[in-house]
């Protein structure tokens, strides 16, 4: 019963995510990989596979990173505000259970965004006969647990914030996450013990999402140590599971 | 044991600045609901109702006091199996269509599918909406969609109903059906404990009634009893015949006197002096035409109420 409110939910978000069109994005996918292949085969002259192979990652993950964000921050505060959350825990489920099932929604959706994407980038690549390593494949499972992470921030703040400060908040947070190495540069060569402190309090912080950006090897056809690669996912997967308890015990003393 | 058993409830918002004192929504509210009774809670807008209601599905958390629903506290997850609900001006899934919504709150409340699919045929049916089971909630009216939401609020079979304001909105068929389906389920022995401000419809159908205004519940008993108790019975008199203004016994009893030509109209507050007034009519040689005692109604004690009248603070 327990598993099965969450299914419940989980499969609802999807079909909402389904009806609301925001499986239409995967168009603009393939006409933004397409287009901007067929221009960069009459631009460049050198390394167009390269090119081309990492076009794709970098769109995947754009569009992806669309959806998490944009889809995410209303995950919660959407229900919240069109008061549809009063009937649903007026039902037999625990506030744990209905945030659970919403993220799973997404993350289904999310899941069935990067399937369907991968299978135009690796249609292209094809198409532009440019190798297929399994370097590639590497890159887009880290990129779906960014996005499993980045869906996990903005529903962490849409349990408690409006949609916009959710969506300023968790991009914020998304282009903090990249720059980490730069914080950690910072805090080394600052003389300032209070710059020090801080940038080195949000190194630790914030997610490293570059731990979990291998585009550019995988463009380049260089593989990740599968040790690498599975400690990345972890440290991605975790983050995002202590997100999601931290947004329960935030929606648990919500009042509506 | 009561369906709800609510003792010194008491609900105080926290302003949203710095400075600015609390608002406090129920100030020790205390009533019971009884197993098998159709309980009208009526009150002005603002008055409390809907912060009561959700304080007893567990939507929000009481500042002070007690909240029980079928024995247990509100709130509880399992006990909301026997509890049906539906909100204020509900919005729901709109991208669901009827069937599909049903089916959704079917399974939350852990129907199984072939129960599930004959509880939908027929909730679809009692509400009048198996025409529209295929259609989109977008492309519902209101009266619809305050329909297709009291199908979900009984989807499970609940003991308890509690609906928030489940008349607000609709047009007089719309009233009338919803009337019918509350006295329907007192019939099958639910509970219904509902909240409104049309005082019509809680006169209509309620076996109880509480009043509640500015969060304080102000009466509460059998609307019958509040009504004879709590409101005087007044006396109209009509005659002919005579000119009130001559007869001075009339006119130091009455509350209103309408004169017309020989026609005349006297209002009485109530039933101790009828004789008396009936007997000086007589003495002055007026004809008497009628006299109809005034039963009182839900409406005049409801603005008896001190604050009824106005928006409560919340």
């Amino acid at each position: 019963m327990i598993m099965s409110c969450v299914v419940v939910i989980a499969w609802n978000t999807f079909r909402e995510n389904v009806r609301d069109k925001i499986l239409y994005n995967l168009l603009f996918f393939a006409l933004l990989l397409i287009g901007v292949s067929v221009l960069l085969a009459d631009l460049t002259i050198m390394e167009h596979h390269k090119m081309v192979t990492d076009m794709g990652l970098a769109a995947m993950n754009l569009v992806g990173v669309i959806i998490a964000i944009f889809v995410g921050i209303g995950l919660v505060s959407k229900e919240i505000e069109r008061r549809t959350v009063y009937t649903i825990m007026a039902r037999p489920i625990s506030r744990a259970q209905f945030i659970l099932g919403k993220y799973l929604g997404l993350a289904f959706t999310l899941l069935v965004n990067v399937v369907v994407m991968l299978a135009v980038y690796l249609a292209t690549l094809w198409m532009y006969r440019a190798p297929v390593h399994g370097a590639l494949l590497q890159a887009v499972e880290l990129i779906f647990v960014e996005l499993l992470l980045v869906t996990a921030l903005a529903l962490f703040f849409s349990t408690f914030s409006t949609s916009t400060l959710s969506a300023i908040l968790t991009l914020a947070l998304y282009v903090i996450g990249h720059l980490t190495t730069d914080l950690k540069a910072i805090a080394e060569k600052s003389h300032s013990e209070t710059v020090k402190a801080v940038m080195t309090g949000l190194y630790y912080l914030c997610p490293n999402l570059e731990a979990l950006n291998v585009k550019g090897q995988a463009a380049m056809g260089t593989a990740i140590e599968p040790s690498y690669q599975a400690l990345a996912s972890l440290y991605g997967l975790l983050y995002a599971a202590l997100l999601i308890t931290a947004a329960c015990a935030v929606f648990q003393r919500r009042d509506f | 044991m009561d369906a709800v058993l609510i003792e010194g409830l008491t609900k105080t918002f926290r302003s949203g600045w710095p400075g600015l004192p609390p608002v406090t929504a129920l100030s020790g509210l205390s009533l019971t609901v009884r197993q098998g009774e159709i309980y009208g809670f009526l009150g002005p807008n603002g008055s409390g109702k809907t912060t009561t209601l959700k304080i007893l599905m567990g939507l929000m958390r009481a500042t002070s006091g007690k909240a029980e629903v079928l024995g247990k506290p509100a709130g509880d997850v399992q006990v909301r199996r026997q509890i049906g609900f539906l909100p204020e001006s509900p919005y729901f899934y709109d991208y669901l269509t009827a069937e599909e919504f049903l089916a959704f709150y079917g399974h939350l409340a852990g129907l199984e599918r072939a129960e599930l699919g004959r509880r939908i045929d027929h909730l679809l049916e009692v509400v009048g909406l198996t025409e529209a089971r295929t259609r989109q909630l977008r492309k519902f009216s209101k009266g619809m969609l305050q329909r297709v939401g009291l199908a979900q609020a009984l989807i499970h079979d609940p003991e308890l109903v509690i609906l928030d304001e489940p008349m607000s909105g609709l047009d007089p068929i719309g009233r009338k059906q919803v009337r019918d389906l509350i006295l329907s389920l007192r019939d099958q022995g639910k509970t219904v404990f509902f909240s409104t401000h049309i005082i019509p419809d809680v006169e209509m159908i309620c076996d109880r009634v509480g009043i509640v205004v500015k969060g304080k519940l102000l009466a509460t008993g059998r609307v019958d009893e509040l009504v004879r108790h709590e409101h005087t019975q007044s006396v109209e008199i009509v005659c002919e015949g005579i000119k009130v203004d001559e007869v001075p016994v009339i006119k130091a009893a009455a509350t209103l006197v309408l004169q017309r030509g020989p026609h005349c109209l006297v209002a009485l507050p109530g039933p101790d002096r009828q004789e008396e007034i009936l007997a000086a009519i007589r003495a002055h040689g007026g004809k008497l035409v009628s006299v109809t005692p005034q039963k009182g109604s839900l409406e005049e004690l409801f603005f008896q109420q001190p604050g009824a009248h106005t928006d409560g603070q919340v």
